[in-house]
């Protein structure tokens, strides 16, 4: 609502331009529409004015500083976003599990999660709204730039779809039991497939703002609005960002929903009550994992284009000042995959086909750990004159190759494959498989994981270590297709095989306290992952708040120091905490009825209607 | 509440070891370069090639990929200014570059040119180069700094510097950040700073400080007229005073003639009358 008043306040209007060449990269030359008139209005020339140049005064002062504020704010709004947007995604698949099925525990299930959702929606709001404020408040020039010049009207749809996605969120939530069985089921199907497409809308939206700012188009060099907003939206980076920001929430929301599922595991009193919060926390689980698979290869993606788009930006972020964070991003990511396995292992001890694999975890807890010291394994660090002599050089004469991407690339993709053999052996634990060419299956499954493994360590030390840069880049690509021939072929295997197995008895609720905390771990390390990464990617655009095109001239534009940041990211992510307690508390809150005392009076709605 | 205390706690406990481990790594701050004019009447050409060192490593991003990982040829290993003549000799180079300095600005403004084998953008088959352009955004050089770090690159490898020193500041000249600019940084503002910088009372009795190695400057301007003073500092062994080795280092390469004037003005005030 605030955006929508602040935008309409602002006065936005059409450009009243069109462009007339569309290809990327290319100079688009202004050309003014003669629809209404020939002669062009004060908004078609306010939108030919080069990008604002403000000075460091022009920048509110409010005795802290603004970006911290708004960083803090920005995140918040981001985390929420992230967790509303991604929820009702796989909300309507476990809901059209459920209807095909007919099973209503996946009904069920899919309504609790969506109460999570309903609750943060509000506080997403909340955020947006301060985060609005606060930047007009504090970048007015920036932001008038972007709202009145740049995207225009664009804004406007936004707002409306904010408005749509507020409809259809209640709809969708209040109409549950409504609109539960039969025909009517198709309706609230319908209508949750509406939402997600509103939801992604906006979030393709937002991205827009996002990657103009990293990597401008539409505008010339002096930030001169002289395509459509077709031309600024789509700029290079808009779609690795669209399709990483969707895989990354839908891994987010999995595990934040996860994380509810092991508190009420937890405080469970009775056996059914652990049981339902059990299959919960592993739908949940399985849904974050499945999703934060794919996520290093759309990161992939996202990176390459930076480089496309500018070396200089993308070595920034992997060989200069911003390279340190992605050890602690390691960090991270292991923590994640190091919590997901260990939630699979755990959760074998449902059944008591998972004896039958248990003899492979060492090992796969072997790859992970070696991949994980390799990946944290810094390329220098800093020495003191004594010790460079001491060593021979800046870098390790054994340990040192272990530092470049190289090693961290077969490291990673080595650590996936496992990673995908935890979740395999998990899925067959509870199989007795029937078919008569499930010896030849095996061979062929074994197999591939070893070619696949052979081909991410010789791809990595041949064309790391003994080929130029381009060759390395391209072996990245090679080490991809390896892992997710392993991941499709297991799942294409895998389910020929479960064809006429038997299944043996899960049972539920028998799984450890302590593998809940898993499930903590793993939104805790998502949520401080997707906090630093955010900041890494705006970083990117040093002092510039539109790269190459309008200087950030702020006190605050600089990169801050790696304790700064993980300061920051600390207290985000302990905000962010704070809130998903009191979301957890309010839709547990939901649940709970006060029985009258004997002897007070009350009268229930039966016992009046006799 | 038990629960909500441990769960709590296991993940605050969690968020602290991230946070531990941004604590052991290098702390660096990236400060934005700040536009600041360069006191081109103060430049020496040693000063003038410590900026073009300067700009490389620094506003001009250079070293980001010119360096030893091969994204972009290694010009700190390389020679240049051979590498250049046998570049401008190259059938495939289309550019209008006769000597090394001509062909190193031409790279800069116009890097594709001429994209050296293997470091063209990928799909371009090394018809279109990476490098942006160094006088747009975002490195945004001025013309003076383009010579700097021209005069930089031929220097790095004894070779002669052919770039001229700049004679005048024009309004559009600007700099790199004030605080890394190593002319501004470098220019001493007083007579104190200048026996600072030099060192001079390594060797001279002078301001608060006792030293026996050169003859003291406390009373110079009773012993030495202004002239004398001067040419004693621009050429310290042309006269050496009696009972003292000619060890004075020579300055006239180093200091600029502001820095001249201010020492020169300040010792010849040294009469021994001082408090």
């Amino acid at each position: 609502m605030l955006l929508l008043m602040m935008v309409a306040i602002t006065g936005l209007s059409g450009s009243g331009f069109s462009s007339v060449a569309s290809a990327a990269g290319q100079t688009v030359a202004p050309q003014i529409s003669s629809v209404d008139s020939d002669v062009p209005t004060d908004e078609s020339i306010s939108s030919l004015l080069p990008a604002p140049k403000p000075e460091r005064s022009d920048y509110p002062k409010i005795g802290v500083s603004s970006r911290s504020l708004v960083w803090v704010i920005a995140q918040m709004h981001l985390f929420f976003g992230a967790l509303v947007l991604a929820v009702p995604i796989f909300v309507l698949v476990i809901e059209l599990i459920g209807f095909t099925t007919k099973d209503d525990r996946y009904d069920d299930m899919a309504h609790e999660f969506m109460k999570i959702s309903l609750t943060a929606y509000a506080i997403t709001a909340l955020f947006g709204g301060a985060l609005t404020l606060s930047l007009f408040m504090l970048y007015p020039d920036l932001m008038n730039y972007l709202t009145t010049r740049v995207f225009g009207p664009q804004m406007l749809v936004y707002a409306a779809l904010f408005f749509l996605e507020s409809l259809l969120l209640y709809v969708y939530y209040y109409g549950w039991y409504a609109l539960r069985y039969g025909n009517r089921k198709w309706i609230h199907l319908s209508l949750g497939l509406l939402l997600n497409a509103v939801g992604t809308t906006l979030l393709v939206i937002a991205n827009s703002w996002t990657t103009f700012m990293m990597a401008p188009s539409g505008i010339d060099a002096a930030g001169a609005v002289v395509g459509n907003i077709w031309d600024v939206m789509r700029g290079p980076l808009w779609n690795p960002l669209n399709l990483h920001r969707f895989i990354a929430n839908v891994a987010f929301g999995g595990a934040v929903v996860g994380a509810y599922a092991a508190f009420k595991f937890l405080c469970a009193k009775t056996a059914a009550e652990k049981a339902h919060y059990d299959w919960m926390g592993y739908t949940s689980n399985f849904i974050a994992i499945l999703a934060f698979l794919p996520l290093p290869f759309a990161g992939y993606w996202l990176m390459a284009e930076i480089y496309a788009y500018s070396q200089q930006m993308g070595i920034l972020a992997m060989g200069g000042i911003l390279a340190w964070l992605f050890v602690i991003q390691a960090v991270l990511i292991c923590t994640i995959l190091f919590a997901g396995n260990y939630y699979l292992w755990s959760g074998m001890a449902r059944t008591e086909g998972g004896q039958r694999y248990r003899w492979l975890i060492k090992y796969i807890a072997a790859v992970l750990v070696l991949g994980f010291l390799v990946w944290v394994a810094p390329h220098n660090i800093i020495f003191t004159a004594d010790e460079i002599a001491r060593l021979g050089g800046s870098n390790h004469p054994v340990l040192g190759p272990l530092g470049i991407m190289p090693a961290k690339n077969i490291a990673v993709f080595l650590m996936l494959i496992f990673t995908f053999l935890s979740f395999q052996i998990y899925r067959r634990a509870d199989k007795v498989i029937t078919v008569s060419w499930e010896g030849w299956a095996n061979a062929l499954m074994v197999a591939i994981y070893i070619v696949a493994s052979v081909n991410v360590i010789f791809a990595g030390v041949y064309y790391g270590y003994f080929t130029n840069t381009v060759y390395k880049v391209g072996s990245s690509v090679m080490q991809v297709g390896s892992t997710l021939v392993v991941i499709v072929s297991g799942v294409v295997i895998d389910t020929f095989l479960f064809k006429g197995a038997k299944t043996l008895p899960v049972s539920w609720g028998k799984i450890s306290g302590r593998s809940q905390y898993a499930l903590f771990a793993l939104p805790v390390a998502f949520t401080w992952l997707m906090a630093l990464m955010g900041y890494v990617r705006s970083s990117l655009r040093t002092h510039w708040h539109v790269y190459a095109v309008m200087k950030d001239n702020s006190a605050d534009n600089f990169i801050p120091t790696l304790q700064h940041v993980g300061n920051m990211v600390t207290f985000v992510t302990v905000l962010f905490l704070i809130f998903l307690l009191f979301i957890f508390w309010v839709a547990n809150l939901s649940g709970v009825k006060q029985v009258p005392a004997l002897g007070s009076g009350s009268r229930t709605a039966a016992q009046g209607a006799a | 509440m038990n629960v909500l205390i441990r769960t709590l706690g296991f993940s605050l406990a969690l968020m602290l070891i991230f946070t531990a481990v941004t604590y052991v790594l290098p702390q660096m701050k990236g400060e934005a370069p700040e536009d600041t004019a360069v006191d081109v009447a103060a430049l020496t050409m040693d000063s003038f090639i410590s900026l073009g060192e300067d700009l490389f490593l620094g506003k001009g991003a250079c070293a980001l990929c010119h360096n030893i990982l091969d994204r972009a040829p290694d010009l700190l290993a390389l020679n240049v200014v051979d590498t250049s003549l046998v570049r401008i000799g190259d059938p495939l180079y289309q550019g209008e570059a006769v000597n090394a300095a001509d062909y190193l600005r031409e790279s800069m403004l116009d890097p594709n040119i001429f994209v050296v084998s293997g470091y063209g953008k990928k799909g371009s088959n090394d018809t279109e180069s990476p490098m942006p352009v160094a006088d747009r955004p975002p490195s945004q050089l001025s013309n003076v700094e383009i010579d700097a770090i021209i005069a930089f690159l031929q220097a790095k490898d004894g070779n002669p510097v052919t770039v001229a020193l700049p004679v005048q500041t024009p309004a559009s000249l600007v700099a790199a950040d004030e605080f890394t600019d190593p002319v501004k940084s470098m220019l001493a503002q007083t007579a104190e700073e200048v026996i600072a910088k030099y060192a001079c009372a390594a060797c001279h009795s002078v301001l608060d400080a006792e030293a026996a190695i050169g003859p003291s400057l406390n009373d110079v301007g009773q012993r030495l007229s202004i002239d004398q003073i001067r040419d004693s500092v621009i050429a310290p062994n042309a006269v050496i005073v009696e009972g003292y080795a000619p060890v004075m280092p020579n300055t006239s390469e180093t200091m600029v003639v502001r820095e001249l004037e201010l020492i020169v003005q300040f010792l010849a005030e040294q009469t021994g009358d001082q408090p």
